[in-house]
């Protein structure tokens, strides 16, 4: 789960490190009198929406007077980026910023441990110059068992300054951040840039946090700061189901058990020249109550014309399946075409019972695909 | 032969008085697997499917000599269990919790290394050594005893292929669920180096999907270090990015973690990559026959 600046940065000051003042405004108006309240100096006006790359949008300007305020503010206010309105701007005041670096907390998969990463090269596009010149970029691996002691915050230090004032703010931050970042269940703590200003303090001028969701749970704080687009909404009321959803933007339903075979599911329609609607995983059980929810979340979409049951039967046997989808079917109407592919233990005795339902069966992936597909080509 | 598991391993379900816990002991169970001691705290005394249930972990070893553990305990008490395991002396942890958070699985993680033991998944369905031992939620049935290795991060995908080898003929070793999450244990690298050790092994397949850069990995691994023959799938070829495909780990992120990377990496470390689930027999038998030619 991604949170806006404003919000990571008032995080960030919970946790004592340092971030300049700034106010959060809806309107035109407001900008004009936190451009005051700031004591009219330069403020920076920044677009706060939940996704990146805000500055090549034009989603950043400084404004040195209140008619640039004004102006900046009214430009911003209402712009798309990356498809997200912006309806909140943090006016913020402005750093006299002599270098620019970068530092962030990660989960590194490899080496299943908290990576501090941190560069000379901040306030640019990170994932450029790890590709470029990834020669300029810090890894420093958390001991989970240590967390961040003081001669290990130094060392992250050392290597970007040498004054001691410098070191000992850039040591407080790092152990701060780590803090912030484990207290959280945070998966991601990234500052770009990280500045040192040309009055020697170090300032974290933008915040950046994403939330691990399997930790929510402990977290209602953060949880309350959920904003979903409608299509993630969709995502969660599925979720509440217990089912895994992801919207696409093709015409073939597809209900399927299981994670990887959903997607192996929505590969091979591709393979064969179709458009999945999306990627739906049910889980395991031949609970007829979730292929009812599942069917009212695929019809409840207009582009789907026809629907793809991928099912293996493993532990949860393909009668009991087929008996399920039998009960289920019953309670759904639908004009739109059903194709059905039931495998794994007992199929025969599955297909055999299904034989009595409203669906067109299939025995293998690539027939249940084909026909899918000749189905969505005959609805359009 | 085979890989962690055989008819010595001496199992213990953790968390066995819970619903999924109790309903895959009686599975295993009846798959062969030698359960000896189920655990849940505040149980002890009681019988689960004749199992003998203990207090802690810890107690369950010293009764029952096991040297195995399968955990089945919620997500919230999950990463504790992993722990416990591995102080109590446990050698192989497989966890099939899901939704575990990742910052618990970290220092559990690193626990279970520093005494010296192996853990799989969470969220994993375990492995299984067919006709020998089962420590997961895998359904016996399908499987065959043969010698493919099979490493794979889904479930259910990894029952479509086995299912498609078995029907021709062509049987398994070892088939090991690693994980759908981000941070897991036992991976390709480590499996791939078990099963090129395993006299009983003959192919390996492995089954990836997005997410991470562990396939790359992988690939440059086998070019290197494997002499069987080895075939790929992989899903998530039409995934959208920044998108959670189901399992934690599966995302996009980036621009990075993308099967065509993933596919590329195989294509140029000369591993064939299936297009669709049934490719695989195929796949593996030709890639036999080729190799007993060399």
């Amino acid at each position: 789960m991604k949170i806006h600046e404003y919000q990571a940065k008032e995080l960030f000051a919970k946790y004592h490190v340092p971030v300049e003042n700034g106010i959060l405004c809806r309107n035109v108006e407001e900008a004009i009198l936190a451009y005051s309240v700031l004591e009219e100096k330069p403020v920076v006006i920044k677009a706060q929406v939940l996704t990146g790359g805000r500055g090549k949008a034009g989603g950043v300007k400084l404004a040195k007077n209140v008619d640039e305020v004004r102006d900046f503010a009214g430009l911003i206010l209402g712009m798309n980026i990356k498809g997200y309105i912006v309806d909140r701007i943090l006016v913020t005041q402005a750093v006299d910023i002599a270098v620019e670096y970068y530092l962030s907390f990660v989960i590194d998969r490899n080496l299943r441990s908290v990576v501090l990463m941190i560069s000379r090269q901040g306030g640019v596009d990170i994932e450029d110059v790890a590709r470029k010149t990834p020669e300029k970029i810090y890894k420093f691996v958390v001991d989970s068992s240590v967390g961040i002691p003081d001669f290990f915050a130094r060392r992250a230090a050392f290597t970007l300054f040498e004054n001691m004032d410098h070191v000992k703010q850039m040591v407080s931050l790092i152990r701060n951040l780590y803090r912030l970042m484990i207290d959280t269940d945070a998966s991601l703590v990234e500052v770009n840039p990280l500045v040192l200003t040309r009055e020697g303090r170090i300032s974290a001028v933008d915040a950046k946090m994403v939330f691990d969701d399997n930790a929510l749970f402990r977290h209602p704080d953060i949880r309350f700061l959920r904003e979903s687009t409608e299509e993630e909404r969709k995502e969660q009321i599925a979720k509440s189901k217990g089912f895994s959803y992801v919207g696409l933007d093709g015409n073939i339903g597809c209900m399927v058990n299981g994670a990887g075979l959903a997607m192996a599911t929505m590969d091979i329609i591709k393979h064969f020249g179709g458009n999945p609607a999306n990627f739906l995983d049910i889980g395991g059980s031949s609970n007829p109550e979730k292929v009812v929810d599942a069917m009212a979340l695929l019809l409840g979409d207009p582009n789907v014309k026809v629907v793809m049951i991928n099912i293996f039967g493993g532990i949860t046997r393909c009668d009991d399946m087929a008996s399920g989808l039998l009960k289920s079917f019953g309670q759904i109407e639908t004009k739109i075409p059903v194709i059905v592919r039931l495998t794994g233990t007992n199929e025969k005795e599955g297909r055999e019972l299904l034989k009595n339902g409203p669906f067109i069966l299939a025995e293998t992936m690539e027939e249940a695909t084909r026909i899918s597909i000749t189905h969505a080509e005959l609805q359009k | 032969m085979s890989i962690l598991i055989d008819q010595q391993t001496r199992l213990i379900v953790q968390g066995i008085t819970g619903r999924d816990g109790s309903f895959h002991a009686l599975k295993m169970k009846t798959a062969g697997t030698n359960i000896v001691a189920g655990t849940s705290p505040g149980k002890k005394g009681t019988r689960i499917h004749g199992i003998p249930v203990y207090n802690s972990v810890h107690e369950a070893v010293r009764e029952t000599g096991a040297d195995t553990s399968i955990i089945f305990v919620p997500s919230a008490f999950a990463g504790d269990a992993m722990m416990e395991a591995a102080d109590a002396g446990i050698k192989l942890i497989v966890c099939i919790t899901e939704g575990i958070p990742t910052l618990d699985v970290i220092p559990a993680y690193n626990y279970i290394r520093k005494k010296g033991a192996k853990l799989i998944g969470p969220n994993s369905p375990g492995l299984i050594s067919p006709g020998k031992s089962l420590v997961g939620i895998l359904p016996g049935n399908i499987f065959l005893p043969g010698k493919t290795g099979i490493i794979s991060r889904s479930g259910t995908l990894t029952y479509e292929i086995v299912y498609n080898l078995t029907l021709k003929g062509i049987g398994q070793s070892t088939a090991i669920g690693v994980g759908g999450d981000p941070v897991t244990g036992l991976y390709y690298k480590d499996l791939l180096e078990l099963f090129e050790q395993d006299p009983d092994t003959d192919s390996i397949v492995l089954v990836g999907e997005i997410g991470g850069d562990a396939e790359e990995q992988a690939a440059k691994y086998i070019r290197d270090y494997i002499s069987k023959p080895v075939v790929a799938f992989i899903a998530g070829k039409s995934a959208p990015p920044d998108k959670q495909m189901g399992h934690a780990g599966a995302i996009i992120s980036s621009g990075s973690g993308t099967a065509k990377e993933k596919v590329e990496a195989f294509a140029a470390a000369g591993i064939p990559v299936a297009g669709v689930p049934s490719e695989v027999p195929e796949f593996i038998a030709s890639r036999k026959n080729s190799y007993k030619h060399l």
